[in-house]
């Protein structure tokens, strides 16, 4: 049943590093995680992994094997053939710390940039009513764990650096859309999307969507309806009159976030 | 390679929430709102701690779903669940609180082998707390969840969530009976049903059918699987079934229990819309915990505050599904406050930490990445698992909690000789070395209170002794450091107040109170009449 299975894992830190050769058992229904896991306990044990809940439920040991980015506790090891060799290297878009461990500060900075839900003042929590459609559509978003697989897949970062600063990546932009298209959010979002957040530099090949481990359909879901939403503002000549000659006071633009604009 | 260890940053913070946790954060927002400087420590990425495991929700009684649900029911249902040994007070501050705040450091279960915690649950709060002067309570109260994963081997003991019961998924064994009903306790009999028509019925009209015994307190539940497996009616890789395939259509399985569909579908290569998963108990959570004042959360350390799973008391001998979230919403908060209380009242005198502490707790953890030749910390990890697993488990007998205590002195031998390869910056195999001294201390706190307490109750079952006593109900043990060793004590558990005993039926006190103690309840205290 059990049967050695032939590694190349990255060793090495910011300064500089190398795939090192190593052979680890494999049983029966094991997962990618738990073969690190043995190579740590057995020859190598400052051997760094990020990992925590082992159920694809925390989104920390995401890495990529075989240059696709995966999460290493949902990869089972009969994905591969016996003979194959896997070849495990750290996320490539963030800075490597040690091994297969990265920096992520990215993401929490980013995170930090969105204006957070603004419901309507005037109504109190428990009065919210929304339907169910709406629900489903912000919970599907909301099954992210946060494994920034999307992040580090997204070619408008992984391969240029100089984007960083101009554009938040599908799983931020995602956040974005979701409290967006929320029906008790007062906030419009349009404006941020494209100049704080970089949306126009999305050109929706779904590579995100593919790498997603909770099967999120970030582009078609959220990245299109919000870009539809962002050109319906800013082109739709009939948009353009009704807020001219409109009575209603339309929704107010979410303030520019500090520093981007 | 990291720093060295003359570069080391210090820093100075009103407040230090040591655990990124629910408890930890809620904490942590307290103290921050109450304007104190506040540090949060954590030992993984921000937000990734095992609350965001919680699948079950929080338990409060909103009476938004059945307006029959008040403060004094989810009081009734945490004593009951916690088989009367709860603090009565955090019990009544849980109920009263959690629905208010609907809108730390964690466990210890790193130190069993099948566990459902992550690698970070390695009892350091609880270690660190004893270390530091404070008590632990209770510590031989160990929930194991009845349903973890049993295949493959890599995912045993990953749990599988209580809603997969509390929406209508049932257990059978390998002769595909619903076992449960077999296995109701008489201090539950009046609360659970009977038939498997009344159950049923309960999921549509919970006000005129009793529960499904497949609810029963989780302690009840996974004896029950335990006693079935063992019996030789379990399921084809050691655990038993649980079924929602034949209970509920698709789509509504896809829609209530999306995450446990995706578990064993990617996991197990099993599609629960179509076929049974397999389960079996696994080490859950510790109801013991450090002694906190109820209140105000802190500990018997000055400025030392204890919430969430490190501390003890609140759930009792077994903690009810749904009480931890709640639990850590409420005394999180509590833990924040009287942390900005305390350092409020030192009024800039605060106390400092000795110079010759520090090099010392530094030259100890420094010990094992500067030994050149010894074992290796993960073996010696592995084998604590197994023996705490084996001799320790859910089913304890006075020789074996005896023959772990010599062994975890071999272990502890052990420990204080392993060495590790690599420097200071992320190095796994040191903290396992780090750690080690934590969960040993634990298992040792574990093992002495298992094999003192000579009943069976909640978390706690010994062969040898298998009935509740009323006689051991009115006691808490207590863990305390003296010197290098841990000592053992025994206190009298808080006394539950008139009122909240009157919530309580005579004939349910009868079931666990001494003739003494209800010779003394008078006929004011506890109502004759049902609830």
């Amino acid at each position: 049943m059990g049967y050695k299975a032939a590694l190349k894992v990255w060793r090495g830190d910011a300064g500089s590093g190398s795939l090192v050769d190593y052979e680890v058992e494999v049983n029966e229904g094991e997962v990618v995680l738990d073969v690190l896991h043995r190579l740590q306990a057995t020859q190598a044990s400052d051997l760094a992994i990020r990992w925590n809940c082992k159920a694809g439920k925390c989104g920390s040991c995401s890495m990529e094997i075989n240059g696709r980015p995966r999460l290493g506790c949902m990869t089972r090891m009969s994905t591969f053939g016996e003979d194959e060799v896997l070849t495990i290297t750290p996320m490539r878009t963030f800075p490597v710390i040690r091994d297969l461990v990265t920096d992520v500060a990215f993401n929490y900075a980013k995170a930090r940039q969105i204006p957070s839900f603004t419901p309507d003042p005037s109504i109190k929590p428990g009065e919210f009513r929304m339907q169910q459609e709406d629900v489903n559509r912000s919970q599907e978003f909301r099954k992210c764990i946060e494994c920034y697989l999307c992040q580090n897949t997204c070619h408008a970062i992984r391969d240029h650096e100089e984007n960083e600063t101009a554009f938040a990546g599908p799983r931020f932009l995602m956040r974005v859309a979701e409290l967006e298209m929320h029906p008790c959010d007062e906030a419009d979002r349009r404006e941020i999307a494209q100049e704080d957040f970089g949306l126009g530099l999305c050109n929706i090949t779904k590579c995100c969507t593919e790498v997603c481990p909770e099967h999120i359909k970030i582009t078609d879901n959220a990245l299109i309806p919000l870009k539809e939403r962002v050109v319906g503002r800013r082109y739709d000549p009939l948009v353009w009159l009704g807020s001219k000659i409109s009575r209603r006071p339309s929704k107010e633009d979410t303030p520019a976030v500090p520093g981007k604009r | 390679m990291g720093m060295s260890s003359s570069e080391i940053e210090r820093l100075s913070y009103d407040v230090v929430v040591i655990g990124a946790g629910g408890s930890g954060l809620r904490a942590a927002i307290e103290a921050r709102a109450r304007g104190k400087k506040t540090a949060i420590i954590s030992k993984s990425l921000f937000g990734k701690a095992h609350t965001v495991m919680a699948e079950g929700g929080a338990a409060a009684a909103m009476g938004n779903v059945n307006p029959n649900d008040n403060w004094q029911v989810h009081f009734r249902d945490t004593i009951r669940g916690g088989k009367f040994l709860n603090n009565p007070r955090m019990a009544e501050l849980h109920a009263k609180e959690a629905p208010d705040r609907v809108w730390e450091t964690g466990g210890i279960g790193r130190t069993f082998k099948i566990t459902s915690n992550s690698w970070e649950y390695s009892g350091d709060g609880h270690a660190l707390a004893l270390l530091a002067g404070a008590d632990l309570l209770n510590m031989e109260f160990v929930q194991f969840h009845p349903t973890g994963m049993v295949w493959p081997p890599s995912v045993a003991g990953l749990l599988v969530t209580e809603s997969v019961r509390g929406d209508g998924g049932v257990l059978r064994n390998s002769e595909g009976k619903r076992f449960m009903f077999d296995y109701v306790p008489d201090v539950f009999r009046a609360q659970y049903a009977e038939t498997e028509e009344e159950a049923d019925r309960w999921y549509t009209d919970p006000d005129h059918n009793r529960r499904p015994p497949e609810l029963l307190p989780r302690d009840e539940v996974a004896r029950s699987i335990n006693s079935e497996i063992k019996a030789g009616r379990g399921s084809p890789h050691g655990g038993v079934f649980l079924d929602v395939s034949t209970r509920l259509p698709a789509e509504e399985i896809l829609r209530k229990l999306p995450s446990m569909h995706h578990q064993f579908m990617e996991l197990a290569g099993v599609d629960i819309t179509k076929e049974p998963m397999e389960v079996g108990p696994t080490c859950h959570y510790v109801m013991g915990g450090v002694e906190v004042d109820p209140d105000t959360a802190a500990t018997s350390v000055p400025g030392l505050f204890a919430a969430g799973e490190v501390s003890g008391g609140m759930h009792g001998s077994n903690r009810l599904g749904g009480n931890s979230l709640s639990d850590l919403l409420v005394f999180g908060k509590r833990a924040g406050d009287g942390a900005a209380d305390y350092i409020e009242s030192l009024s800039g005198a605060r106390p400092g930490v000795s110079g010759a502490d520090l090099d010392a707790a530094m030259a100890e953890a420094l010990a094992p990445l500067s030994r050149s030749e010894g074992e290796n910390p993960y073996t010696v990890h592995h084998e604590l698992q197994q023996t705490m697993n084996d001799l320790v488990g859910i089913i304890r007998r006075e020789h074996e909690v005896k023959q772990a205590l010599t062994e975890l002195e071999k272990f502890r031998e052990r420990a204080s000789r392993v060495s590790v390869p690599g420097g200071r910056a992320y190095n796994p195999g040191w903290h396992v070395a780090l750690d080690l001294r934590n969960m040993l201390l634990v298992a040792e706190c574990v093992a002495l209170a298992a094999l003192e307490r000579q009943e069976s109750r909640g978390g706690h079952t010994r062969e040898d002794y298998p009935v509740m006593s009323p006689e051991w109900r009115k006691v808490n043990l207590i863990l305390t450091m003296t010197g290098d060793t841990v000592s053992l004590s025994r206190k009298p558990l808080p006394v539950m107040r008139p009122d909240l005993l009157g919530l309580f039926d005579k004939a349910e006190l009868k079931k666990y109170m001494t003739e003494e103690e209800l010779a003394g309840l008078g006929s004011a205290a506890a109502s004759e009449e049902g609830h």
